[in-house]
């Protein structure tokens, strides 16, 4: 049943690095979306140019999120010793 | 995680010649048709410029003016040259991502190839542009501010480099392959209760944010190749 723990750890891995980075991703865009709320509130008039660089901003920190995602879903679904350690199995 | 149902796929279900294509490389069906698409309206747009816009002139007329406003703020005079580039990259990301809200209907940017392609174009226009403006000087811009600490600094520049590629592409694929994954999901759990719709209403949000995102880091590399070495 060696070969069974193979799947079952990276599935957990998967698991693992996605809430690890969606933790991270949330307290980093919250920090960013802080920061243009009290800019908003200072000036109200500058509205539409913080709320421009308020998104660019997200996008960025949300693609380190995205990074961590594509790690995981290759984990999953497109592992290149999955066929060779499945094959072990059985 | 096979794509269940795809329009222009059992299209040539009925016609044997494309059909074997069409079922190995969906990403390519669909980046013909996002072509046709984009190449149709626009010429039914500017078929007869007039002086007076009629309405789809005038529609292109406020995309392509803002977005060429936009970069020549963020990029200088200099950089109006790019406008076709940048523009045509903008759009075809753009409609690539929205398509994909359409029920049957896949994204070409939801592959790594199509966005790789992209994110590979913007690189090597970006050396082109620093080649055709600095000449061999080109090579300062990796260098550093320093002589004597050139052989840190150049892998690190050549590395941030490649980095770009990797990361332009990666944002790409990784947003809509994880939409399309959720959608996919969530229509599989709770279909009948229309559950994907909010994930949907995001979707339009999230192709364009990531469609101006694309644009706007290639148009800020284009301006870093353009500036004079630090």
């Amino acid at each position: 049943m060696e070969a069974l723990q193979f799947f079952v750890v990276s599935s957990f891995a998967a698991a693992m690095a996605i809430a690890v980075a969606a933790f991270g991703c949330g307290i980093g865009q919250g920090m960013g979306l802080k920061a243009a709320v009290e800019g908003i509130a200072r000036n109200p008039e500058s509205s539409g140019k913080v709320t421009v660089t308020m998104l660019i901003g997200l996008a960025m920190i949300e693609s380190l999120c995205i990074y961590a995602l594509v790690i995981a879903l290759i984990l999953i679904y497109a592992h290149p010793q999955a066929a060779a350690i499945a094959g072990l199995l059985g | 995680m096979a794509h269940p149902f795809l329009f222009l796929v059992d299209f040539f279900d009925v016609n044997g010649s494309l059909y074997h294509f069409a079922h190995k490389y969906p990403h390519v069906m669909y980046t013909w048709l996002v072509m046709i698409l984009l190449a149709g309206f626009g010429y039914l747009a500017a078929k007869k410029p007039a002086l007076i816009p009629t309405k789809g002139q005038n529609f292109f007329e406020v995309i392509i003016g803002g977005l060429e406003d936009f970069l020549v703020e963020t990029v200088g005079e200099g950089g109006r040259w790019f406008t076709p580039l940048a523009i045509t990259i903008f759009l075809f990301v753009f409609i690539s991502n929205l398509i994909g809200l359409v029920p049957g209907f896949f994204p070409p940017t939801a592959t790594l190839n199509t966005t790789a392609a992209c994110a590979l174009v913007v690189f090597f226009f970006t050396h082109y542009i620093g080649v055709k403006y600095h000449g061999v000087k080109y090579i300062k811009h990796f260098m550093g501010p320093v002589w004597w600490m050139v052989p840190l600094i150049m892998p690190i520049e050549i590395i941030g480099h490649l980095a770009r590629v990797l990361s332009l592409s990666f944002r790409l694929f990784g947003n809509m392959m994880g939409h399309e994954l959720v959608l996919g999901i969530l229509f599989m759990l709770a279909g009948l209760y229309f559950a994907p719709l909010p994930i949907m209403a995001l979707g339009i949000f999230v192709a364009f944010v990531q469609a101006f995102v694309f644009f706007l880091l290639s148009i800020i590399y284009f301006s870093g190749s353009l500036e004079h070495a630090h």
